[in-house]
């Protein structure tokens, strides 16, 4: 307790809380509305096109997100493979297959 | 028809301006606030009306005093059951100021946007201020209240809530106002009201600072937690009509800066001033 009281976190303000709060919430307001980001949902169908070629994978193992920390962005790409491994390679062999014929 | 009608707004732009007076959240003071912009402005010699958008819940009569004397209303002027001076309410106290009373219908579709312009384009005619006050939320009744608009006032309680939903109601102006289609900047202005500063000291509450951060437009005007408020309202006084207060003062401020009256002055001029130097002790000493 006393510890906590000397490094400050016991009396910490709530308006900088609210603060803090705010500025998150925020730029993730403005990024859901922001024109800038309406290749968001494209890029993902795009990439699950690409993906599906090699990995059989479903709409929802795929996660496009973009955040704004200050001047710059950050885009993070989730993508959740299947655990079984061979459908890769039955899938590269599908492929080339098709290449030869 | 737009475009004659902009080129008629850009010659005349000293004779006409609409304001809207927004902020997304309810009861954050946009009514108070239409009425005592509206009735500061009139009483400085500007013809002004202030025009109620929130159409089934209407309130700016109460709060101008002229709720007995409602007999047409916007919805009626839109139908042209009535025309402008039939409808216009005349201000009892105040020479310039006029209110064009919202209609208490339920329907919501009752404000179209050909309507609204019609009835606008009318009022631009007669008046040099056009005060809209927008109902809460993001729906047809706000969306009409800020399409027309030359400028916007957005009001902001210093609380968590208010603050994302002036940011939200920004993000609306720069995309959903005729301006927005017109690739025009809208003016914006920031004022802060509910304002307490002995909890901004206390670290209790988002100082004037914080708010301008987020929302990063410029600030008209800060008015503090007054009693002044409600007094004002349960008398159907607009704040600016009635005796002197500290809200009064505030929003005396606010309009000198809208009108661009004492530029030399920097908002930090005037609001050390309002807050009588006590703002040095709002720096934490952190």
């Amino acid at each position: 307790m006393s510890i906590f009281t000397f490094l400050g976190l016991s009396n910490r303000k709530s308006a900088q809380t609210a603060r803090e709060r705010l500025q998150i919430v925020v730029s993730h307001q403005r990024m859901a509305e922001g024109g800038d980001v309406d290749f968001l949902p494209k890029l993902r169908n795009e990439l699950l096109t690409v993906i599906s070629k090699y990995v059989k994978i479903e709409k929802d193992q795929i996660n496009v997100q973009l955040q704004r920390q200050g001047s710059c962005s950050i885009l993070e790409l989730n993508i959740t493979l299947p655990t079984n491994p061979t459908k890769i390679n039955d899938g590269l062999t599908e492929h080339t297959s098709e290449e030869k014929v | 028809m737009g475009k004659s009608e902009t080129s008629n707004k850009d010659s005349g732009k000293s004779e006409s301006k609409v304001i809207v007076v927004t902020s997304g959240k309810g009861g954050v003071g946009k009514t108070t606030t239409s009425a005592a912009i509206g009735a500061e402005l009139a009483q400085r010699g500007y013809k002004t009306v202030v025009v109620d958008f929130d159409i089934g819940l209407r309130n700016l009569d109460l709060i101008m005093g002229c709720e007995r004397r409602v007999i047409y209303d916007f919805v009626n002027l839109i139908h042209g059951d009535a025309n402008l001076s039939q409808t216009l309410i005349k201000d009892k106290r105040c020479e310039n100021l006029f209110i064009l009373p919202a209609s208490q219908t339920r329907d919501k579709d009752a404000l179209t946007t050909e309507g609204v312009e019609k009835v606008l384009n009318e009022l631009r005619q007669e008046f040099q201020f056009i005060v809209c006050d927008s109902p809460a939320g993001i729906e047809r009744g706000a969306l009409m209240a800020l399409y027309f608009a030359d400028e916007a006032v957005i009001v902001t309680n210093p609380e968590v809530s208010s603050v994302r939903d002036s940011d939200r109601i920004i993000g609306v102006l720069n995309s959903r106002s005729r301006k927005s289609e017109q690739n025009q900047e809208m003016k914006k202005h920031l004022l802060i009201t509910r304002y307490m500063l002995n909890r901004v000291q206390k670290g209790e509450m988002l100082s004037i600072e914080d708010v301008q951060d987020i929302l990063a437009i410029p600030l008209l005007g800060v008015i503090p937690e007054s009693t002044a408020v409600l007094n004002a309202s349960n008398n159907g006084v607009p704040v600016t009509l009635d005796n002197q207060s500290d809200a009064k003062k505030a929003y005396q401020h606010a309009v000198s800066e809208l009108l661009g009256v004492k530029k030399d002055d920097s908002n930090q001029g005037w609001a050390s001033k309002l807050l009588g130097g006590l703002r040095l002790f709002s720096r934490s000493p952190a």
